[in-house]
């Protein structure tokens, strides 16, 4: 496996440290005018989402890590673990709970999304940016209102709730942005 | 690459700012008969020193990382004081306040004492960053009072414990040097100079790098080096210059073991420094200050791009050859 030394180190880069997956944040190279130098590194544990920053000799070197990112079909929940398929291949992946984590409240079947794999085996889910989903709970919309700007919960089919605006009505298909678990539009059916 | 990337990456009023300071050094100098001088940046040999990196111009030589040993030729032929305003160059050295290309204000003066080039350094600095109070601690001291132990004397597992409650260490291993540089350049050096021109004085004698030893205070052997803090940015470093030829030889010699030891190429020795010493260097101090970083002080800035024209744009920017790193830590 390659490895890397720190003046390789740049934001993304994927290594192992205590032997755990990491990813570098950042990479600030700190130097004495005479003496050693060093490198204050910001790292995010991609096991536990855990950011730290780590002082390296300069110098020193890391292991990369066997991690990357796959497109998969979201394919169901059997209650224990997601299942997912590599499009390509039709090669099926398993994934606890845990692991999909916040991402379940945006997976619909049949919906591509990445499965961040390590050593062959999931390590985590993003689903795509945009997601358009069906709205199954809202209070009723009010006809005509598309200028006052007021907004009410709705809970879509996924499991997740976002603040739409409130001309919005159960049934319709709405276009969410999931890294802010925003609305973006109505969708028409 | 887009079509506004040829653009400056510095503000032109900063490069206004810039050349307004450089204007005001001149005429300091000149004020104090301080004569100008400019010495060769690529030269056949460079520096020794184990943690400075010089890049190597096939056939021709390397390009220098300060411009120490030519001015002490000159020292040492009679120039009397001198300064020089130098590009210099260093492999390996990229961030926030590390360019691998810089400007470097070095200077010497003939028969001061390091209290008096202090003096120097201090009037120097407010030039460009206003009138600044001046605070002195000896490194000793401050090792004592910020961290509780006695960077002399402690053992190097008393450095280990105290580097690792400070900081979260992705190495176990390293030498005294090492620790105490991580101590000051990490712990110590953020708190220097908040709103002062911190000067730190007696080194570590194994930190004399090109400076004499004398005996302080307390009747211990330290370094007659200082360097220069403020707002946490280290600014300068200047030394009593050493004028024993063959106490210069034996610091390279040993720069040059510990260059084996790390696996780094060795270094031609600058045998026409040595001969220098061996003429005759008159009494002098001298100091290198990062002209780069003061003017980013004067600005008010944090990051050298701010300053400087045109920046680097690669994290690396190495031209030394990466030695294989199977590095055995000397426990020193």
């Amino acid at each position: 496996m390659a490895s890397y030394s720190t003046n390789e180190f740049k934001s993304g880069l994927k290594v192992m440290l205590d032997g755990d997956p990491c990813m570098i944040l950042e990479n600030e190279f700190v130097k004495p005018g005479k003496g050693q130098a060093f490198n204050r590194v910001k790292l995010r544990n991609l096991k536990t989402n855990r950011v730290s920053e780590k002082t390296f000799k300069s110098g020193d070197s890391l292991e990369s890590a066997d991690v990357f990112d796959c497109e998969m079909q979201y394919l169901y929940n059997d209650g224990d673990f997601h299942h997912f398929m590599e499009p390509e291949n039709f090669e099926q992946h398993q994934a606890s709970n845990s692991t999909v984590g916040d991402a379940a409240l945006w997976l619909k079947e049949q919906d591509l999304c990445t499965v961040t794999l390590y050593n062959g085996t999931p390590l985590a889910v993003t689903p795509l940016n945009f997601v358009e989903l069906e709205v199954v709970e809202t209070e009723p919309g009010v006809r005509g209102d598309t200028a006052t700007g007021g907004n009410k919960p709705a809970r879509l089919s996924t499991g997740a709730t976002v603040k739409v605006p409130l001309f919005v009505n159960q049934g319709e298909i709405i276009r969410c942005d999931t890294r802010s678990g925003e609305y973006v539009s109505r969708v028409k059916g | 690459m887009s079509s506004e990337d040829w653009r400056p990456g510095a503000p032109l009023e900063n490069l206004r700012r810039r050349a307004q300071v450089l204007a005001r050094i001149r005429a300091y100098f000149a004020a104090a008969q301080v004569l100008e001088v400019e010495t060769p940046q690529l030269c056949p040999t460079t520096v020794t020193d184990p943690h400075l990196h010089s890049m190597q111009v096939p056939g021709h030589g390397y390009l220098q990382t300060s411009p120490e040993y030519a001015m002490k030729r000159l020292l040492a032929a009679g120039s009397g004081s001198i300064y020089q305003i130098a590009r210099v160059f260093r492999a390996d050295e990229m961030g926030c306040r590390h360019h691998p290309e810089f400007t470097m204000l070095e200077w010497y003066r003939v028969g001061f004492t390091p209290d008096q080039l202090i003096d120097d350094v201090a009037a120097v600095a407010c030039l460009a960053l206003g009138e600044t109070r001046c605070v002195r601690h000896r490194y000793r001291d401050l090792f004592r009072t910020r961290l509780g132990l006695d960077p002399l004397s402690c053992s190097i597992d008393q450095l280990r414990a105290v580097a690792r409650r400070h900081l979260d260490l992705a190495f176990d291993e390293a030498d005294r040097d090492t620790w105490l540089e991580l101590l000051m350049s990490q712990v110590i050096e953020p708190t220097l100079g908040i709103d002062t021109l911190s000067f730190v004085v007696d080194y570590p004698p194994s930190q004399a790098a090109l400076a004499r030893l004398h005996l302080d205070d307390e009747g211990q052997v330290v370094a007659s080096r200082f360097e220069l803090y403020h707002r946490g940015v280290e600014l300068a470093n200047g030394y009593h210059e050493l004028l024993d030829a063959n106490e210069q030889r034996a610091r390279f010699a040993a720069d040059l073991r510990e260059r084996e030891a790390l696996g780094l190429p060795a270094i031609p020795i600058d045998e026409s420094l040595l001969a220098a010493l061996a003429s005759g260097l008159p009494d002098c101090s001298g100091v290198a200050l990062g002209l780069d970083r003061l003017i980013m002080l004067a600005v008010g800035s944090d990051s050298l791009r701010e300053v400087i024209a045109f920046s680097p744009a690669s994290p690396v920017w190495s031209t030394r050859t990466q030695p294989e790193r199977t590095r055995t830590e000397n426990q020193g």
